[in-house]
């Protein structure tokens, strides 16, 4: 089965435990600038809102590589950049319609979620389970099941 | 290692920044935080000086935890002399500004002497500059935190600043980080103010590691995370209703002080509650509660983010308070509410939004209204003195135009930012206020949880919960429960929590996690991050020798062992309604066996065998 990470931002609390350990899967520190994931914090509103790579079927950065630098995970599914063939020119950075390539100043390269190879670490640390990593097909099955759940304590009122 | 072991030291009257090598020796026998930068200030100023002159320093400083992703490790301190006491200062927040001065690759930062005009530090990981600040300064902390993210096109900077409360010379002004976290007790936010440093504004993207071991780290934490997530309080209690959980249960047991602390229940606690946070409003249908949230790291979430009803009269012509911030949390919903006997949520909201804009604290702030109060009821402040506001107990407009001019230093509110104990004595009677060592109480009657009237007593830095909370134990049976209305073992138990939580507020991490971890819990944490062998023991070690070198500071800096007391109300006033009823807080059971456990002398003095035991 194949899956994919599943976002609810009404779950999130801004502790950016993802962004750590993102980072520190992908990095070896603690370091929320190099996060692949990102949570936004609109204060006013009083929300909170992690944001990553979709993982796009037909996907804009690995059709915009003049380099062939990212490829599919046949595992996963993931878009995964290949670091030995990119070359830093940051034009799927401009391609993603999403934002979420982006370029690495000390490497030179550009860096995106890989879904760390099928165990995302930002799902694993997430407190809330605002971040889970479920079956691509059913990413809506909770949802589901919470709306059926209350028509069904409907029905039973009647 | 898990600090950096950098910090950086700026001497404003001089204008520069420089780096040095932290001292990993005192590292190892304060371990960071609150008790390393207690150690370089007890080194470095005199314990006499005048707090809001230059020769005070003001230290930012972060714990080896912080910006790990240890549950909670976003934690920095502020440390100071402080204007409100004459004794140390160690103010702790939260937020996201003590992760980030991590990142950018700091332990500490170091403020000395007095900037000619206004400045802000701008950090950027190596890059140190004071720029000035001279449009900054008249602004709100909101104002200037919105400006300098302007100014540095950067919305990824955090920022700490003062707001115009501290520039006023209010003696209980914060410094707030992050719009909405303050260090915020002791007036920490005025010494930053008389250095004419309105802000540090910092980037870091440097990453935090060169953990001592990786693996025994990580297993740690997660470890740690479970038991938060499983314990009640970290992970139902606090989430759903933040400190605020306890209003309705310090009432029940007669434990809320009321009026000026004349009473220990308060009729209207349950319309200012956790709970009553929850129920939808009549006006818009939305509760005062938007959602929880976390500072950095933490995986127990008790921030609360609020709106105020649009229609309250406090806010219904001012739009640009229509939206959310940060909400109240216990203190300073007691404080702004029970401790003025107002019962108007919205009211107290406003002027909690008000102590977050213009930076002051709001459990100093409201206990100095409630003796206002208390002094306009006896005819000791008059409505001439006031500039015509009613100051009866109770009247939300009152509290609500007070701190508006708190905030700005204006009119009466220039009274109000004295504190209570100057307040009372400028009205003739130093009685009335209800403060240890010149600093306010928190929410929690000594008369009906006796071991907490041994804990304010004591507290290094005037009357505070968070020098030794034994609420856990007395109330909510953490980690054993005993009886609160018992004196008799709270001398063991207020020295025990003033130790583990000044080794805990020196690690990076936040004291509420110890709802639900033990040093147990923390200890294996700190070790794998850390160089040093960081047992319980070790732990308990560094924190009693941080609790006597504060205590040393303190006598230093002139205080006398008689002010280990309390006011006479709590000890001659007993408590008139609740379980508690007839009783007064007895002090003086306890404090002797206090100070021989603490290996002081009956006079309260250190002894010279407990400064050779513990090397201080």
């Amino acid at each position: 089965m194949q899956r994919a990470l599943h976002i609810d931002p009404l779950k999130c609390t801004g502790c950016l435990q993802c962004e750590m350990a993102c980072s520190y899967e992908n990095e070896g520190l603690f370091n929320p600038a190099k996060s692949r994931i990102k949570v936004f914090t609109f204060h006013d509103e009083g929300r909170f809102a992690p944001y990553t790579c979709t993982q796009c079927a037909d996907a804009w950065c690995m059709k915009a590589c003049p380099v062939e630098a990212i490829r599919v995970n046949p595992d996963t599914g993931a878009k995964e950049i290949v670091d030995a063939r990119c070359v830093g020119c940051k034009v799927c950075t401009i391609a993603c319609p999403f934002g979420t390539v982006n370029y690495n100043s000390a490497t030179g390269k550009v860096i995106k979620c890989d879904l760390c190879g099928g165990d995302p670490a930002c799902a694993s640390a997430c407190p809330t389970a605002a971040i889970t990593y479920v079956d691509s097909d059913w990413t809506g099955l909770e949802r589901m099941r919470t709306y059926a759940g209350q028509s069904l304590s409907g029905a039973g009122a009647n | 290692m898990a600090w950096t072991r950098k910090l950086l030291r700026v001497n404003l009257t001089e204008g520069t920044c420089r780096a040095e090598a932290l001292n990993m020796d005192w590292a190892n026998q304060f371990l960071g935080q609150r008790g390393l930068a207690t150690k370089y200030l007890s080194e470095e100023i005199d314990p006499t000086c005048d707090p809001l002159g230059p020769a005070n320093k003001l230290i930012m400083a972060t714990g080896p935890l912080t910006g790990t992703m240890a549950s909670t490790g976003g934690r920095y301190s502020v440390v100071t002399k402080s204007p409100l006491t004459g004794l140390v200062a160690c103010s702790n927040s939260g937020g996201f500004l003590g992760a980030e001065m991590k990142n950018a690759g700091w332990d500490m930062l170091i403020f000395e002497g007095k900037a000619s005009e206004p400045v802000y530090l701008y950090l950027e990981n190596e890059r140190a500059e004071l720029r000035p600040a001279g449009d900054l300064w008249g602004k709100t902390a909101w104002a200037t935190d919105e400006a300098l993210h302007k100014i540095h096109q950067d919305p990824l900077l955090r920022v700490a600043c003062i707001g115009r409360s501290a520039e006023a010379g209010c003696l209980y002004a914060a410094v707030i980080n992050d719009l909405h976290r303050a260090a915020g007790r002791s007036g920490v936010g005025t010494v930053m103010a008389s250095k004419n440093l309105k802000a540090v504004a910092i980037r870091g993207t440097l990453g935090v590691g060169n953990l001592r071991d990786p693996k025994a780290f990580m297993t740690a934490v997660n470890a740690g995370k479970k038991v938060l997530a499983d314990n009640a309080v970290t992970g139902q209690g606090l989430p759903t209703y933040g400190t605020q959980v306890l209003m309705n249960v310090i009432n029940g047991m007669g434990a809320m002080p009321t009026r000026n602390m004349r009473e220990v229940q308060f009729e209207g606690a349950e319309k200012i509650s956790g709970e009553a946070m929850h129920e939808p409003r009549k006006s818009d249908g939305k509760p005062n509660l938007t959602t929880n949230a976390g500072c950095f790291g933490c995986t127990i979430a008790c921030g609360r983010i609020s709106t105020i009803d649009r229609g309250h009269f406090t806010i219904e012509h001012k739009p640009e308070y229509w939206k959310n911030s940060g909400g109240l949390e216990y203190e300073a919903a007691w404080a702004l509410g029970s401790d003025t006997g107002t019962d108007d949520l919205d009211a107290l909201t406003y002027a909690n939004f008000l102590c977050n804009e213009d930076g002051f604290d709001p459990i100093s702030f409201g206990a100095t209204v409630a003796a206002a109060m208390e002094l306009y009821q006896i005819g000791a402040i008059t409505k001439e003195q006031t500039g015509g506001i009613d100051l009866s107990f109770g009247s939300a407009a009152a509290l609500a135009r007070l701190a508006e001019l708190t905030a700005e230093g204006k009119g009466f509110g220039k009274d109000i930012g004295l504190g209570s104990k100057r307040l009372c004595e400028k009205y003739g009677h130093p009685d009335l206020s209800m403060t240890v060592k010149g600093q306010e109480f928190p929410a929690y009657d000594p008369r009906g949880i006796q071991g907490m009237g041994l804990a304010y007593a004591t507290s290094n830095r005037g009357a505070c919960h968070l020098r030794g909370y034994t609420v856990a134990s007395e109330v909510l049976g953490i980690p054993v429960k005993t009886d609160p209305l018992v004196t008799e073992g709270k001398a063991e138990l207020v020295k025990a929590f003033q130790d583990a939580t000044a080794a805990v507020d020196s690690s990076g991490l936040c004291v509420f996690t110890t709802f639900a971890w033990s040093l147990e819990d923390i200890a294996p944490q700190l070790d794998g991050a850390c160089e040093g062998g960081w047992t319980v023991d070790k732990m308990l070690e560094v924190g009693e020798r941080i609790w006597n070198l504060e205590r040393d500071f303190n006598l230093r800096a002139g205080m006398t062992p008689d002010q280990d007391t309390l006011p006479k109300r709590l000890l001659k006033d007993a408590a008139n309604v609740g379980p508690a009823k007839g009783r007064v807080n007895d002090l003086d059971q306890m404090l002797p066996e206090y100070y021989e456990i603490r290996g002081w002398t009956p006079d309260g003095l250190i002894k010279d065998e407990t400064r050779s035991r513990l090397a201080i």
